[in-house]
């Protein structure tokens, strides 16, 4: 399916935020009308490394600090991007999104419809998502479910170095806005350890992923993983101790939510004929019974069995023991896992 | 004053040496005693204690991702806030809020880590306080950089129309993260932005504690008098990084220096002994303060993790409703995949 994807083979390797940013420089170099500003995204770098650098090589005027007012500077980019630029803002936080939503849902989102198409809003809203380190209930959701709820945007969310590169690049080719929600937990920063997943080689040359091009991160016979994000590492990690016990887990990240790849998943539900989803957003309305709802549409024949995992409908706690609770772990999902293919 | 200055200063010592203990050697966010995020105050003290001087305990205080200085002169339980900064089952919000979302109604004390967000909630205090026709105010810190966000000017606007009493107080510590106060307004002097609204604003220029409470004085003053709401900007000094692990690589040396030489906790000890006040006095307060201060930590930490189920409770008034725990694996009938093989 990403036909575009590189196949060159490289040794070189970058943490997810230095394989962003390469993609973002190369997009600049290029192209004039693309710049980037978010709050503390030029002297600071980005407090999650999304802009590390980039300061240096492209300057104040392209690389903006701005007051906190999501509203305006939303917006800004919402209004530049129709005036033919081709912005990127960041969302330092998704979870800031609510103060800011308008501009988010009824103008980035919207306006390409509401014009017929005569008008298009060709910008990138970045923003970092995700808990598993304790900052409570405004600093630690996903909302992946909210934006591909809600039309008009697509939505971006990478797990590896090699793919967030190529579907940065992707997001600031596309005509559309695009929501790219990186997992903090992935980004390589100093203070937050990642897994060993999210370092991969990542080729020189600017790439694309195509958006709607799910991947197959390990292929397996009994049992469909479908996931995003820090999980899909979770998954991986599950996979190899379900091994053990002859358990053959495929899994599949999702990479991209609007579009999504369906085709993939039903193929691998057809081999495998069971399904979990898995995802850090909550249950209720979100990515997994979207999924879940997708290939039951499709192909409820093909489906012996089927569950999912997910943050129950509460708020995102602040105590360990709780949010251990909450977010799905690498044996939430085996046992998940286990418990469906037994 | 000098006392609740003291308290707020050894406070915020203490939580950095617990906060740092388990992070070593290579920073990491998630481990240690205290998690998520910490942000210190030190160098604010004055203003909270010169404002929180003339409140009462049915007086109400909005603070934001920055509070314990605040907390602590408005009377929070110092016991219960500490076992939630530490995420205890015995906190006052059992562990689910933590440092940023620190609730005491017995005080009417509540923050929110969403900037500029503890303006409305205030407002709508002080509301609430003249339908019913009672003296009580409200009083809604943030930090300068706050000033730019929506939420704070459309605040300022509905009390204003409304002549409600509640006092804003901009607590100006030059800094918002990384970005320089320069850098982000035009206005060099917030408190004119009170004009734009009609309503009276001051700027107190130095850490002054004396001329803090002075200022706050007439304006808690002009509030529980029925005169209406006003705006207070209060020169404050950030005399360490944003957050715990901030590498401050944006901030001039000598300007972290300034900071750290213009402490009003000093100034305020050298007014009340020119005032007649023995050094023995301060002393003693001071030792008092930090007992208090050892006693909460120590207490806290004996304190019991919360639970993993409790995880559950609270999302609505009534407990359990609405959450959705996890449900076992659902098998789909065996039928369904023959029927549809057919
Ligand atoms: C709506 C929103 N945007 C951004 C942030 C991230 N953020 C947290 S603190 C902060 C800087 C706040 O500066 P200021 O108001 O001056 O307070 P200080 O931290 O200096 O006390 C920012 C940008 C946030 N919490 N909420």
């Amino acid at each position: 399916m990403a036909q575009q994807e590189s196949t060159q083979t490289v040794d070189r390797e970058l943490t997810m935020s230095r394989a962003m940013v390469e993609a973002i420089a190369d997009e600049m170099r290029t192209n004039e009308e693309v710049f980037y500003m978010g709050e503390d995204v030029a002297d600071y770098g980005g407090i999650f490394d999304s802009t590390q650098g980039l300061l240096d090589e492209f300057g104040h005027d392209r690389i903006m600090d701005v007051p906190i007012s999501e509203t305006a500077y939303l917006g800004a980019a919402v209004g530049a991007a129709q005036a033919g630029m081709r912005p990127i803002a960041e969302l330092m936080f998704v979870d800031f999104f609510g103060v800011a939503m308008d501009q988010i849902y009824n103008q980035m989102a919207k306006n390409t419809y509401m014009s017929g198409a005569n008008v298009t809003v060709p910008m990138v809203l970045t923003a970092a998502v995700g808990g598993t380190y304790n900052d409570a209930a405004q600093h630690s959701q996903t909302l992946y479910g909210t934006f591909a709820h809600l039309p008009g945007m697509k939505v971006v969310v990478p797990s590896t170095a090699y793919d967030a590169k190529g579907l940065m690049h992707n997001a600031i080719r596309d005509d559309d806005p695009v929501v790219y929600m990186f997992h903090k937990r992935l980004m390589g920063i100093g203070w937050m350890p990642a897994p060993d997943g999210p370092k991969t080689p990542v080729p020189e040359e600017a790439y694309t992923i195509p958006f709607g091009s799910a991947d197959v991160k390990r292929e397996g016979a009994d049992v469909t993983v479908v996931t995003l994000g820090l999980h899909v590492h979770r998954a991986l990690e599950a996979a190899e101790t379900l091994a053990e016990d002859d358990i053959d887990t495929e899994v599949i990240d999702l990479r991209t939510l609007v579009p999504v790849d369906t085709d993939t998943i039903l193929e691998s539900v057809e081999k495998t004929g069971r399904l979990v989803v898995v995802d850090e957003d909550y249950r209720s309305y979100g990515v997994t019974s979207e999924i879940i709802a997708r290939v039951a549409e499709a192909d409820l024949a093909s489906l012996e069995a089927v569950d999912r995992l997910a943050v129950p409908d509460v708020p995102i706690p602040y105590a360990r023991p709780l949010e251990n609770e909450v977010i799905p772990a690498t044996d939430d999902i085996e046992d998940t896992v286990r418990a469906i293919t037994s | 004053m000098y006392r609740v200055m003291v308290t707020a200063r050894y406070y915020e010592e203490r939580l950095q040496e617990e906060y740092l203990e388990g992070k070593q050697p290579a920073f990491d966010i998630s481990a240690g005693p205290i998690p998520g995020e910490l942000h210190l105050a030190a160098g604010h003290e004055a203003s909270a204690a010169g404002v929180c001087q003339h409140l009462r305990d049915d007086d109400t205080v909005t603070a934001p991702h920055r509070p314990h200085h605040i907390a602590i002169a408005k009377g929070v339980d110092l016991d219960r806030m500490t076992a939630e900064i530490f995420g205890r089952e015995t906190g006052l919000s059992n562990g689910k809020g933590g440092h940023m979302h620190l609730f005491d109604p017995a005080v009417n004390f509540a923050c929110s880590g969403i900037i500029a967000e503890g303006c409305p909630p205030a407002v709508g205090a002080g509301l609430a306080a003249k339908k019913r026709n009672e003296d009580s105010v409200a009083v809604a810190f943030i930090g300068e950089g706050a000033v730019s966000q929506g939420a704070f000017l459309e605040s300022l606007n509905l009390a204003a129309v409304q002549n409600l009493p509640v006092v804003f107080v901009i607590e100006d510590n030059d800094w918002a993260i990384s970005m320089p106060k320069d850098r982000v307004t035009d206005v060099e002097d917030a408190s004119q932005r009170a004009g734009g609204f009609d309503l009276p604003g001051k700027r107190v220029d130095s850490d002054d504690a004396t001329a803090v409470y002075a200022a706050a004085k007439e304006a808690v003053g002009r509030a529980r008098d029925d005169n209406g709401p006003s705006l207070l900007e209060l020169q404050v000094h950030r005399r360490m990084g944003h957050f715990m692990g901030d590498p401050e690589s944006y901030r001039p040396a000598e300007d972290s220096e300034a900071a750290k030489n213009r402490d009003s906790i000093e100034r305020l000890a050298a007014e009340l002994r020119a005032a007649g006040v023995e050094d023995a006095e301060l002393e003693e307060i001071r030792d008092e303060a930090h007992e208090r201060v050892d006693s909460a930590i120590e207490w806290a930490k004996e304190q019991p993790q919360p639970d993993p189920e409790d995880a559950y409770e609270d999302v609505f008034a009534g407990s359990k409703s609405g959450v959705t725990t996890t449900e076992p694996a659902h098998e789909l009938a065996d039928t369904t995949r023959a029927g549809g093989d057919d």
